[in-house]
């Protein structure tokens, strides 16, 4: 295996990464055949660069180079240091759902405390029967691989009029180091549902791990959801992630992503309103530094009338990071009365941070209103003078300053509790800086 | 040993010399007032003395209780009991005007080797002082300073000055865009915080101020310099003749 790896970026190393992981795929020998198309798909297209526009600002070829081999199944080692990790990131109260290098713990997990409008599968039991889950609305090649070499992930139904008391959180926990992890999960939201769902990516002491995940999210109608999603991968890791969004008929969809680790992330979001009299609101902090590269490219589908939808973005940018946020609002010829916004803002503290803001708006119905904006500059002298002026000392002055910044995206987050754990979070990262 | 001492201060902003070799001394305890014409380099000397960047230090030296002023930050400087009431304040929305005194107060009091305050502490010491100035509470939750009125931007100023209790306090230009209700609300709060400890320095451009705040001595200051010094009677005598008659001495 390893001989192959070395052979970076040929058609033949990329073939050895499907051979040498398909028997320990899980999957109905249809479903392998539905992987290896996928695999090839992928094989076609390759790791996108910069060549391709969507992937323009963020090019794998460059950033990543190869795709790392298979992670291994959890031994007991590996479960325990998992454990330590879960236990630090847990959510109070929260009902936790562990991955581990890509494979569902169900030890780690509260299983039974979802209760009975919850109902659990995982990935790896679903593709005994069909393939159903690896098809996506669209396949890029990250998403293709990860068609063909995902081992496992979260499948959740939420019954039609549950309230849940507690958040669901999804733990990705990575314990080996120069692997790769391939998850797909579904959460399947009914209607007049309010539920929470919390994502958590951490490392167990594991380095230069890639991650590749999916996610399918479909909200019903009525329904009141907060999907909350936390990066905090190892500062050398690699996470892309995909995410398919359906919203049903007048229910709220607050989301939130916070992106504090990884050499290089991508969240990428296909964010379709499907249903009438819909408010979105998609709101997010990429905090970067030394030479990460953070980078949210969304896409919010207005297919049908009186949808509103907000975006508040938000990127911290020091020493030689590099942010990236792409954001495109469609609006169909339907699609009337709809209201979208999008404000992306981007505070580099370092004259060798870069920023990327790229707004798109294609409406092709007449009676709307939509609006983007963006900024990109540095932290306001005069600003900073009063505080210093003040006591406060050049780092602490920043940091007040940062807080307020990124406090616009946060402040989106309903939940009280929710909100000041992620607040901890910047904090934490900024007495990081002092 | 004098509190503050500027010795023949040569200042230049961007290659033009803006002090041409200022010399003040305050001691303890005095409220001296800087008086002068616009362009006379009024807020460069207060900027200078709280170390705001983009002034360049040519010559001579300010000594603060004996220490070299222009060698420390101006958190140090902050720490130490240099205050600088704003001409304008900024307004810094998304701060909690609550957080941002805290903040400052703490981050002072562990400079100086002190413990910090505890929150219920210091919730009693802001309402106390709040109180006196005529400052509503739900001010202290806004932004700092954001959306605030001119004089309540300025009273906020005095607010700091009492939470930190500074031992010189340099108010730059604190009458201006103040009506008169508020320029004595404001300067009410300044002559509560005089002292026998504390020393101000009140620059202004209108004698109307000095009704207020009375000071001990007059400074009148013309391109770059001190150019005459007196008693509190020299105010009054410039509102009669105005400032032409120095423009010439300069």
């Amino acid at each position: 295996m390893n001989v192959a790896l070395a052979k970076t970026g040929s058609g033949r190393a990329v073939s050895d990464l499907f051979a040498s992981a398909e028997g320990r795929l899980p999957g109905s020998p249809a479903v392998i055949a539905v992987r290896r198309e996928a695999f090839e798909t992928y094989e076609h297209l390759g790791l996108p660069h910069r060549r391709i526009e969507e992937w323009k600002y963020t090019d794998l070829r460059a950033l990543v180079g190869e795709v790392l081999p298979l992670a291994a199944s959890p031994d007991a080692a590996a479960l325990k240091r998992a454990a330590e990790a879960v236990k630090a990131h847990a959510i109070e109260g929260a009902r936790k759902l562990v991955l581990v290098d890509g494979v569902f713990a169900a030890d780690l997990s509260d299983v039974k405390a979802l209760g009975a409008e919850v109902s659990l599968k995982t990935l790896r039991e679903t593709l005994e029967k069909d393939a159903g889950l690896l098809k996506t609305a669209s396949t890029d090649a990250v998403i293709s691989l990860n068609a063909a070499m995902a081992t496992d992930g979260v499948v959740l139904s939420i019954a039609d009029g549950a309230h849940l008391s507690a958040p669901i959180q999804i733990i990705h926990v990575a314990t080996a180091a120069s692997v790769s992890a391939f998850t797909r999960s579904q959460v399947a939201v009914g209607k007049g549902v309010r539920a929470t769902v919390v994502e958590s990516f951490v490392a167990a002491g594991a380095k230069a791990y890639q991650v590749n995940d999916a996610v399918v999210l479909s909200v019903g109608d009525n329904a009141d959801v907060a999907h909350i999603r936390l990066l905090d991968d190892s500062p050398d890791a690699v996470n892309i992630t995909s995410q398919f969004v359906t919203v049903g008929a007048n229910t709220k969809l607050n989301f939130f992503n916070m992106t504090t680790g990884a050499a290089v992330s991508r969240l990428q979001g296909l964010i379709t309103l499907a249903g009438e009299g819909s408010e979105l609101s998609i709101n997010g902090v990429n905090l970067l530094k030394k030479t990460e590269h953070g980078d949210t490219t969304l896409v919010v589908d207005h297919a049908v009338p009186n949808c509103v939808s907000r975006e508040i973005f938000r990127a911290v940018i020091d020493d030689r990071a590099h942010s990236v946020f792409q954001g495109r609002i469609i609006v169909r010829p339907d699609a009337q009365k709809t209201d979208g916004k999008m404000m992306t803002r981007a505070l580099l503290l370092s004259d060798e941070a870069e920023a990327d803001n790229k707004p798109e708006l294609e409406i092709f119905a007449d009676d709307v209103s939509c609006g983007h904006g963006a900024t990109a500059g540095a932290l306001d002298d005069s600003l900073l003078f009063y505080l210093k002026a003040r006591g406060l000392p050049e780092k602490q002055a920043q940091a007040l300053l940062i807080q307020a910044f990124v406090g616009e995206a946060i402040e989106q987050i309903a939940d009280d509790g929710l909100r000041e754990y992620v607040i901890g979070i910047a904090e934490r990262w900024l007495e990081q800086r002092q | 040993m004098a509190l503050l001492e500027v010795k023949d201060l040569k200042v230049r902003v961007e290659e033009r010399e803006i002090l041409h070799g200022l010399t003040l001394t305050v001691n303890e305890g005095e409220v001296h007032a800087i008086m002068g014409p616009n362009g006379s380099g009024k807020s460069t000397l207060s900027h200078v003395i709280a170390g705001k960047p983009g002034y360049e230090v040519t010559d001579g030296q300010i000594l603060f209780k004996g220490e070299d002023l222009l060698e420390m930050a101006p958190e140090e400087r902050a720490a130490k009991g240099v205050f600088l009431a704003f001409q304008y304040p900024v307004e810094i929305p998304g701060v909690a005007t609550m957080n941002f005194l805290r903040t400052a107060l703490n981050a002072q009091r562990k400079a100086r080797g002190e413990s910090e305050y505890s929150t219920p502490d210091f919730l009693k010491k802001v309402r106390e002082v709040s109180k006196s100035l005529n400052i509503p509470q739900d001010m202290l939750k806004r932004g700092v300073n954001v959306g605030f009125s001119g004089g309540e931007k300025k009273r906020n100023e005095v607010l700091q000055m009492a939470l930190f209790e500074p031992s010189l306090c340099i108010l730059d230009e604190m009458d201006s865009g103040l009506d008169i209700d508020a320029l004595r609300i404001a300067a009410d709060g300044v002559n509560a915080l005089r002292s026998p400890k504390r020393a101000m320095v009140v620059i202004t451009h209108y004698q109307r101020l000095l009704n207020y705040i009375v000071p001990d001595f007059v400074h009148v200051m013309s391109k770059g310099r001190v150019v005459k010094s007196g008693g509190k009677q020299l105010a009054l005598e410039l509102e009669e003749s105005g400032y032409a008659q120095f423009e010439d001495a300069a």
